[in-house]
C-alpha cells in the first residue's frame, strides 16, 4: 500500500474533497443556480442564449404516455442518446450508435430491442437516475459524430474534454478516453482513461487510468503522450462562457468534438471532481489562489480564456 | 460569493462545547450525578423504634427527628407503624413525627426510618431568627458559685467558643474546687452548664446525638451542648470540651427541648439501630434531584416508556459523530449517509453478532428476489414498495424459521427498519448493476464497518451512561460536528488515492 504524506500533497497544492466543498464549491457556487446544471435540458436552454452549441434535442419525454411516442420519432433514425435531465455522473445515459432491422446497437456492441428502451425511458422518469430520486424527464439527443482524430483513441464512446473553469477562467482541463472497463463511458471512475491537456497549447501532458499513470490506451494501444486538440483557444472561451450562463463560480464543462458540427456542450457538473489533478500531474490549488488573488478579473470570456492561456501553463 | 469572517462561528462552538462541558460539570457537582457507571455511595439506614404502653386512651406520640443535621444529607424518611395516623410536622423547634391513634392498650411499638448521606460540606444552617440568652435566676448560695467559676471562666478566656471551653474544664471533676461541687450533681451536669452559659449571656442549649456504627442495634442517643456564637450554633462535647461534631455522628435532635413525648402511654421509650447500605450513585442523584427540586432537569422525571425511548434517541447523535468523521475524515464511502447509523442502531437491540447475520440475510435474500423484480419492468415507487413488502416477508420468515429452530436471536430481525433496508437493497441493485460487485463491497462493507463502529460506541455502558444522565453533553457533540464541517484537510483514503503525485513532487 502506498501512501502520500499530507506535506507533500500541500506542497503539490493538490486540491482534497473537503476544501473544494467548503472553500470553493459551497463559496462560490449558488444554491440557485444548481438546477441549472443538474437539469441537462435547463443547461442546454440557458447556454444557448450565450452562444454555446449543444447535440441537436430531438425529443424530450416528460410522461409516461409519451414514451410511446418515442418508437415512432426513433424509427428513422440511425444514432441517439438517451439520457436522464436530472442524472449524475454518466449514470443512465444510453447511446444507440446503429440499427440492425428492429434491434438497436448500444455503444458497447450490444443488441436491444425498443421495449427495452421504453423500459429505460420508464426509469429515467420515475427518478431512479435522478439526483434524489425525484421524478424525472428523459431527453433524446443527436448522436455526436466523434472526429476521428480523436475518436481514434479511445475504445467505443465519445472521448470528451472536461475543463475546470473557477470564476470564469478555464484552469485545468483534461480529455477523457473510454475504455472497455468503463464500458464505453468516459467517466474516470468506472475505469476510462483521463489525459490531462495542457491548457496553454491543448496538448497532451499525462494519463491516468484508475489513478495510475499509464503511457498507452489499454484497449486502442496507441501512445498517449502527442494527442493535440485542435481549436483549443475556442474551446478554452466557449468553457469560459458558461460561467456567464450559469453563474456558477466553480464548475466542470464537460465539450465534446463533433466531426461537422464543431465544439458542442455535452453537460455542466457543479461538483466536478479531483482526478483531473492526477491526470495533469498538478494541483489545482495554485491556480485557483492566482485567480482569487487577481486585483481585476477580466469580462470577456476570451481575455479569461487568453489570461489563463498565458499564466497556467506554467503554473 | 461571501467570504465571512470565520471567528464569530470558531466563538460559538467553542461557547457552545464550554456551555456542554460547564454543565455536566454543574451537574455532577451539584446534583452528584456520577462520571461513571457503577460508582457506590455509602448510605446511613437509621431505624428510631419508639416503645410504650397504652393505657387505654387517645394516644399521639411525638418524636423529634433530624433537621438538616450537620455532616449528613437526608434522603428518604418513612414510618412502619400499623393502625397509627403519621404525619411529620414542621415547627419552630424543629420537625417532628407523630404518630396517632385513638385507642391504645399494651405494648405498642413504632419505627421511623430514614436514609442519611454523608456530605462533605455541610450547607449552612438557616435560622428563623437571632437566639437570645434566656434570663436565669440562682437561689443563694448557689448564685455566689456561679457567679464565682463564671468570673473564673471569663478571665481564661476572649470567645463564646473559648469561655464555653473554660467552663466545662473546670466543672469537670478533677478540677472540682469547693463551688463547682456544691453546683453540680451527676443529673444534672449538662441542663447545669446550659444554665451558667445562658447566665453569661451566651446562647445555649442541648443536643442528642447518634454515633454511627455498622449493624448496631438498640443504641442510645448521646448529650452534647450547643452554643450560638452570633453567627451559627457550635456543638461541644459536654466532658472533654472538644468543639465540632466528630465524623460519623448524627445530631438527631437539635433545638427542640424534647426528644419524644407521649400523650396516653406510659413507660414511653426510644432506642436506635443503623445499617451502612451502599447504593449506586446515580440512584441516589436522582433521589436527591427529586427531593431538591432539580429533578426536571433529568429525564428521569418521564414515565419509563419514553425514557427508554430517550436512551435510544439520545445515542443518535453519537452515531451521527462518527459517521461524519468516518465520512469526511477518514474517508469511508458509505451506502446512504445515514444508513450505517440506523443499522447500528437497530445492533444495539439485537446485539452484534445476530444482528450482522440477520442483516446480512435480509439484504442477500432482498438483492435476489430484487434481481426478479427488475426483470418486471415496474415503475420505481411501485418496486421499493414492493422491495418493502418482500423485506418484511423475509423478517417474518426468518423470524419464525429462527424460532422454530431455537434461535431466540432470529425474532431481533424486527428491530431494523424495513424502509431503509429496502431502500438499501434497491441502491445496492443498481450500484450493482451500473458499477459491479467490487463498488458494492466497498460501498456495502464500508458501511457495515461504520455501522459496527457506530454499535460499538453507542452500546458502550459508559456513552448510555452519559449521553442520558448529561444530555448536555450533545452540545459538545454538536460542536465537534460543527467543527467537523470545517475541516478542509486530507482525508486518510485521499492520502492513498493521491500517492501516485508523489512522481511529480
Amino acid at each position: 500500500m502506498e501512501w502520500i504524506s499530507p506535506r507533500r500533497l500541500n506542497r503539490l497544492g493538490m486540491l482534497n474533497m473537503n476544501r473544494r466543498n467548503v472553500d470553493y464549491i459551497a463559496r462560490y457556487n449558488e444554491r440557485s443556480s444548481y438546477p441549472l446544471v443538474d437539469n441537462k435540458l435547463k443547461t442546454k436552454l440557458v447556454v444557448a442564449e450565450y452562444g454555446v452549441r449543444t447535440p441537436r434535442l430531438l425529443q424530450v419525454v416528460r410522461e409516461q404516455h409519451e414514451i410511446s411516442h418515442f418508437r415512432e420519432m426513433a424509427e428513422d433514425l440511425e444514432g441517439f442518446a438517451i439520457k436522464p435531465a436530472k442524472g449524475s455522473g454518466g449514470k443512465g445515459i444510453t447511446v444507440i450508435t446503429g440499427r440492425d432491422g428492429d434491434e438497436y446497437i448500444k455503444a458497447s456492441g450490444a443488441r436491444v430491442d425498443a421495449p427495452y428502451l421504453e423500459r429505460h425511458l420508464t426509469n429515467i422518469l420515475a427518478g431512479l437516475y435522478s439526483l434524489a430520486g425525484t421524478p424525472d424527464v428523459a431527453i433524446v439527443e443527436d448522436l455526436v459524430q466523434s472526429d476521428p482524430d480523436l475518436a481514434r483513441y479511445s475504445h467505443q464512446g465519445v472521448p470528451d474534454i472536461r475543463i475546470v473553469v473557477f470564476q470564469g477562467y478555464p484552469v485545468m482541463a483534461m480529455l477523457r478516453l473510454a475504455t472497455t472497463a468503463s464500458d464505453g463511458k468516459a467517466n474516470l471512475h468506472q475505469g476510462a482513461v483521463g489525459v490531462g491537456l495542457d491548457i496553454g497549447s491543448g496538448r497532451s501532458l499525462n494519463a491516468v487510468q484508475f489513478n495510475r499513470p499509464i503511457t498507452l490506451h489499454p484497449d486502442t494501444g496507441l501512445a498517449l503522450e502527442n494527442i493535440e486538440i485542435a481549436s483549443w483557444d475556442a474551446m478554452l472561451e466557449m468553457a469560459a462562457r458558461c460561467y456567464e450562463a450559469t453563474g456558477l463560480g466553480y464548475m466542470g464543462v464537460d465539450l465534446v468534438v463533433d466531426a461537422n458540427e464543431g465544439p458542442l456542450l455535452l453537460e455542466l457538473n457543479a461538483r466536478p471532481g479531483l482526478a483531473i489533478q492526477m491526470a495533469n500531474g498538478r494541483g489545482l490549488l495554485p491556480r485557483l489562489r492566482a485567480i482569487e488573488n487577481l486585483k481585476r478579473p477580466h469580462f470577456s470570456p476570451g481575455d479569461r480564456a487568453n489570461f489563463a492561456m498565458k499564466t497556467f501553463a506554467s503554473l | 460569493m461571501t467570504t465571512r469572517s470565520r471567528i464569530p462561528f470558531y466563538v460559538a462552538v467553542l461557547l457552545l462545547i464550554g456551555a456542554g462541558i460547564s454543565l455536566a460539570i454543574w451537574r455532577h457537582v451539584e446534583l452528584g450525578i456520577p462520571w461513571l457507571t457503577g460508582e457506590q455511595r455509602p448510605v446511613w439506614m437509621v431505624e428510631a423504634r419508639v416503645d410504650f404502653v397504652g393505657t387505654g386512651e387517645p394516644v399521639l406520640a411525638s418524636l423529634n427527628i433530624p433537621d438538616q443535621p450537620p455532616g449528613f444529607s437526608i434522603i428518604s424518611e418513612q414510618a412502619a407503624s400499623p393502625g397509627y395516623g403519621f404525619s411529620i410536622v414542621e415547627d419552630s423547634g424543629g420537625r417532628r413525627a407523630e404518630w396517632s391513634k385513638r385507642e391504645v392498650s399494651g405494648p405498642q411499638t413504632l419505627y421511623f426510618k430514614a436514609q442519611f448521606i454523608p456530605m462533605d460540606e455541610s450547607r449552612p444552617q438557616r435560622l428563623t431568627r437571632e437566639p437570645q440568652a434566656r434570663q436565669m435566676f440562682w437561689e443563694e448560695p448557689q448564685a455566689t458559685a456561679v457567679r464565682e467559676i463564671l468570673t473564673q471562666a471569663r478571665e481564661r478566656s476572649s470567645t463564646p467558643e473559648s469561655m464555653t471551653r473554660e467552663l466545662i474544664r473546670l466543672m469537670q471533676p478533677d478540677t472540682r474546687t469547693q463551688n463547682t461541687t456544691l453546683l453540680v450533681a451527676e443529673e444534672n451536669y449538662l441542663q447545669l452548664l446550659v444554665e451558667m452559659l445562658n447566665h453569661a449571656g451566651i446562647p445555649a442549649r442541648t443536643a442528642d446525638g447518634l454515633r454511627l456504627e455498622d449493624a448496631r442495634r438498640r443504641q442510645q442517643l448521646m448529650p452534647f451542648l450547643q452554643i450560638y456564637n452570633g453567627d451559627q450554633w457550635l456543638t461541644f462535647d459536654p466532658q472533654t470540651a472538644e468543639q465540632g461534631v466528630p465524623e460519623n455522628l448524627l445530631l438527631w435532635r437539635q433545638g427542640s427541648e424534647s426528644l419524644l413525648d407521649v400523650v396516653g402511654g406510659d413507660n414511653s421509650e426510644v432506642s436506635f439501630s443503623m445499617l451502612r447500605q451502599t447504593v449506586p450513585a446515580l440512584q441516589l442523584a436522582t433521589m436527591q434531584a427529586e427531593s431538591s427540586g432539580l429533578g426536571f432537569l433529568s429525564f428521569y422525571e418521564l414515565p419509563i416508556e419514553e425514557q427508554s425511548m430517550f436512551r435510544m434517541l439520545l445515542l443518535l447523535p453519537l452515531g451521527a459523530l462518527i459517521v461524519a468523521f468516518m465520512r469526511m475524515v477518514i474517508g469511508i464511502r458509505t451506502s446512504g449517509t445515514f444508513m450505517p447509523v440506523l443499522i447500528a442502531v437497530a445492533f444495539v437491540q439485537t446485539t452484534l453478532l445476530p444482528g450482522l447475520i440477520a442483516f446480512l440475510s435480509v439484504v442477500a435474500i432482498g438483492l435476489l428476489m430484487r434481481g426478479y423484480l427488475s426483470s418486471l419492468n415496474l415503475l420505481l415507487v411501485s418496486r421499493i414498495s414492493a422491495l418493502i413488502i418482500l423485506v418484511i416477508f423475509i423478517t417474518a420468515g426468518l423470524s419464525i424459521i429462527g424460532y422454530q429452530m431455537g434461535f431466540n436471536t432470529g425474532m431481533t430481525v424486527t428491530f431494523f427498519p424495513m424502509v431503509i433496508i429496502a431502500w438499501t437493497i434497491e441502491r445496492m441493485s443498481i450500484l450493482w448493476e451500473e458499477e459491479g460487485v467490487r463498488e458494492v463491497m466497498i460501498q456495502g462493507s464500508g458501511s457495515l464497518f461504520v455501522a459496527i463502529c457506530a454499535y460499538l460506541v453507542m452500546s458502550a455502558p459508559l456513552a448510555g451512561h452519559l449521553t442520558f444522565n448529561f444530555p448536555e453533553l450533545h452540545l459538545v457533540i454538536l460542536g465537534f460536528i460543527l467543527l467537523m464541517g470545517q475541516y478542509t484537510g486530507y482525508k486518510l483514503t485521499e492520502l492513498r488515492r493521491f500517492s501516485p503525485m508523489k512522481v511529480y513532487d
